[in-house]
Formats: structure tokens, sequence, C-alpha cells
């Protein structure tokens, strides 16, 4: 399973001051499981917002929100929640939030940092994939990861060797820093690409979950499930 | 401050020629005509491993031809180095007495003669001007104090062809605000193109020189090749045009140099040249676009 952390108050705050309102989206898989965006912190997530003065239009828990296909239906049902509110916060991992981000309109902030995947890439590994940086950019490039959509992982804009929105390294490749520029362009966020972005912490790099996490990996969404069914 | 930095901060026109250092250990040719073509450019540029093609490093070329007592521009890649390589080698600069450098991401390593090596990146070229800067004012990217900071001048590139060119123009904005005190751009041959986006430059309040790219084109198949092949690189058609339609290419090449020069030099604050095995023709170049350094400029350099 894929193990993410919260990233601290101060920084998800951050990320907000430009809206007003929002929606909460958790993930009942292995955010659940790592403590991180099941129903539990989605409830105080919602909580700490609505006391510093958000809107909060909804909130909903799915499971395995790295599940582009299934994710659709789910979203489809609540889109006039999710359409009203300037934003989604999404309390899970670097998948969950670029998989959110290809089927909303909306801006999609990640409220996590994923720091070890487990050999798991999601429940619909395609184009989406997380580099377990422990230090989730998502915020800044518009959901879409500068680490693996570009060739080079650069963290601060194109090298300026891509050929219309191509990237110089292979012909119908298209440029990642393209990518992102048009998605900041149709949120309407390119404030965002004068963010500069300090070097990446390697010893963050797929980092072991504290052990009294690693106890529970393996089984935690096994668990969680049977205890549902009871 | 050399010669190169006074007349840059003083946005005096500047022209410096690109030294691409070869492929094995024989560099004598390469210094002799450098050493020709010295009295009519203010610096040297000489390249990183252009191309991701196995070469003699740009440090031990540089500190060669300050021997000689030309200044040059150090370039400085990304691909090949992390984090610790890419400081050390800026301390080693610094100690061998060169001080300009130029901070570039570097080509992608598949583009080389070794396509199997592993790409570095571990920074990229705004994160390296910003180590400089660290370097600079004695302190590591880490924040560890040195014994004895740097002196570096730090400059970067800019892509005036790219599109959308916005992003670049941020990205510009970027490395301004981290300390590049000029910028040089890749192969023009579109002075409209060129001047848009000094225009969209300055409009982001981005004041550093610019120095404009010329490349001159020895062949309509070497046009044609750089637009399938050079990362960054684009000549126009009507240009490649207009050199197959010439009986003399080298005048014609020369000439479409000279145009761009002219045409370009009231929108930015000097050349980068990167004549590309045409080193005898700079002097030339310089001639037909009246951009020949006046003898008084000469004795300051």
């Amino acid at each position: 399973m894929i193990y993410s952390e919260q990233k601290p108050w101060e920084e998800i705050a951050s990320y907000l001051s430009e809206d007003e309102s929002l929606f909460v989206l958790g993930c009942g898989g292995c955010a659940a499981a790592s403590g991180s965006g099941g129903e539990e912190q989605v409830e105080e997530l919602t909580r700490k917002l609505t006391h510093e003065g958000w809107t909060v239009t909804g909130s909903k828990v799915i499971d395995f929100l790295c599940n582009k296909g299934l994710v659709g239906i789910r979203l489809a049902r609540i889109s006039d929640k999710i359409e009203s509110a300037d934003s989604i916060l999404g309390a899970c991992c670097g998948i969950g939030i670029q998989a959110v981000g290809k089927i909303v309109d909306n801006q999609v902030h990640p409220a996590n940092d994923t720091v070890s995947m487990g050999h798991f890439h999601g429940a619909w590994p395609s184009e989406e994939t997380c580099e377990r940086c422990g230090e989730c950019l998502l915020e800044y490039t518009g959901g879409l990861c500068p680490l693996t959509v570009c060739t080079k992982g650069l963290l601060n804009g194109a090298c300026g060797g891509s050929d219309e929105g191509e990237c110089e390294v292979e012909p119908g490749r298209p440029c990642g820093w393209d990518l992102i520029y048009n998605r900041l362009k149709d949120i309407d966020r390119l404030d965002l690409l004068t963010t500069y972005n300090d070097p990446k912490p390697r010893e963050k790099y797929e980092k072991e979950p504290e052990m009294d996490q690693r106890h529970s990996l393996f089984w935690a969404i096994e668990a969680e499930e049977v205890e549902e069914s009871e | 401050m050399s010669n190169f930095q006074e007349r840059i901060l003083e946005s005096e026109p500047v022209i410096t020629c690109e030294a691409g250092p070869p492929k094995g250990t024989d560099i004598d040719d390469l210094l002799e005509e450098l050493d020709e073509i010295a009295e009519f450019v203010n610096a040297f540029n000489v390249t990183d491993q252009q191309s991701s093609v196995m070469r003699v490093g740009s440090l031990a070329v540089s500190h060669r031809i300050e021997k000689l007592g030309h200044e040059t521009v150090y370039q400085l890649t990304c691909r090949d180095r992390n984090r610790i390589a890419l400081q050390s080698d800026l301390l080693s600069a610094n100690v061998l007495g060169i001080k300009n450098v130029l901070a570039l991401t570097g080509d992608y390593t598949t583009l080389g003669d070794h396509p199997h090596a592993k790409p570095v990146f571990d920074l990229d070229s705004p994160q390296l001007l910003a180590a400089i800067r660290d370097l600079n004012q004695g302190k590591d990217i880490g924040g560890n104090e040195l014994e004895g900071a740097t002196e570096l001048f730090p400059g970067a590139a800019v892509n005036p062809g790219a599109d959308p060119v916005e992003p670049q123009v941020h990205k510009a904005k970027m490395k301004a605000d981290l300390g590049a005190k000029f910028f040089q751009s890749q192969a023009v041959y579109d002075p409209p193109l060129f001047k848009d986006f000094m225009e969209k430059l300055r409009k982001a309040g981005v004041e550093v020189p610019v120095l404009v790219g010329i490349l001159p084109l020895k062949s309509a198949g070497m046009a044609r090749f750089m637009n399938e092949n050079i990362a960054g690189a684009y000549v126009p058609t009507e240009v490649i045009e207009e050199l197959e339609s010439s009986s003399n290419t080298v005048k014609k090449s020369l000439e479409i140099c000279s145009r761009v020069i002219d045409k370009t030099g009231e929108f930015c604050e000097g050349l980068h040249l990167m004549p590309m095995g045409w080193e005898e023709h700079v002097p030339e170049i310089l001639e037909m676009s009246g951009q020949a350094l006046s003898g008084r400029d000469r004795e300051n350099r």
C-alpha cells in the first residue's frame, strides 16, 4: 500500500489563501490506513477549515481515489457540491491528487506527502505516477508531478529543449512543463509558475514508515474492510 | 572586476564566442583558433559536454584559455553532476581564477554519444543559480559555512523561440531574481520573434542584459538537421530556402547572421556567437554587421 502523511496545517492553509470555499476529499484506501485521509481526518480537516473561516461545501471519503474509472462515477453524483467550491482539498497520496485532477476542472490541493509506495502504483495505474519524494509539490504544478511528467524531473519550469510542446528526448512525448503550464492556465493559476522550488531532500525519498505504522501496513486495508462489513 | 563583468553591469555591448572543447586531449588547435580571434570578443564561452557528447571538460579548457590571457564564461550543466559535484566544481573554478559561470540544465543524456548513461539532474538551472548565490555569500546550499566564499558572476540561458514563450519569460524572471547577471539566448534567425520575446521580458520586469545567440548555418542541410535534432533550435523555412537558392553558401550564411545582428541590436545588450568550427569567419560577421570592437575597446579588454 501507499503510505502518506498529512502535511503541516500551516502549509495546507497557505495553499488555500486564494479560495473561500472548499470540498474535502478523503481516500478510504491507503490514506485511511495511513491515518492521513480516512473519515476521521476528513472530519478533522473540515472542522479546522470551518473554524478558520473557509466554507466547506461538502466532503466525501471514496475508496481508492487512484481508481479513476470509479472515482469519476462517484464524483459525478456530487458534482454540484464540487462545482460550487472554489477548489478541492485532497487527503490522499500523490496519485490520488493527480487522478482527481484529471476528472474535475477545479484545482486539487494536496493535503498529504507521499512517503512510501510499497510497490503499489494505484488501482488504475496509467499516466499518474508518484516518486514518493515525501514533499509533495502538486500544489504548485496544477496536480501534475514535475518529477515524473518532465523527463529531467525539473522543479522550476521547462528546460527550453522542447519543440512545439514535444520533449527533446523522444518524438511524441509531451513536454511535461508544457502540460503543467496548460493545466495552470486552465485553472487560472499561472501565478504559481513564479514559485521557486528548492532542491529535493533526497533523504525523504521512499522513507520507511514509523515502526507502529509498518506493523499494520499490509493488513490495514483488509482490517478496515473486515471491520466495516461486520 | 573583469572587463566582461564591467560591461555587463553597465549595459555596454558585449560579444562572447562559444568555444567547444574537443573529444579528446588535443586542445592545442582549439586554443590557437581562439587566440586568433580573441581581439574581437570580450569572452569565450566554454561548453560543458555539448549535446551530451563526452568531451574534455569545460573547467580545464576555461582554465587554459584564461592562461592565454582571455576571459571565459565557464558553462556548467546539471546533467552529469549531483549537488555535491556541482558546488565543488564551482569552488574549483573560483580557485582557478574563473569567475563567469553560465548555469544550464543540460541536454538529456540520450541525445549524445553515451545514451546509456544515468542522467543526474539533481538540481535544475534555477537551483544551480541559487547555489552560486549561496556560495558567493560564503555558504553551501545546506547552509554550511565555507572557508572562503566564491566571487562568481552567474549567467543563464533563455530560449526566445519557445512556443508557448510565456513559461520561458516566467523562468527568466525567476533566474534574474536568483541572481543571473546576464542571459544568452539560443540561436536566433527570426528578429521579430526575438523582439517580441524581449518586450515580454522587459514587461515582466526583467532588466538583465541579454546576448542574442548567433549561429552561422553552414548549409541548408545543417539547418534542417538542427530543426530535427538540436534541442531548442529552430530555423524558419524562409531562411533555409534563402540558403538553398544561393550560389555562395558561406557568403549568404554570414549575411543572414549580420542581418539578424542588425535587426536585434536595439533590443538587446550584445551578441553570443556560436561559430561551430567557423571561428575564422567571426571577424567577418562582426565587420559586416558593424559590431567589431573599436580599437579603444580592444585596449580596455
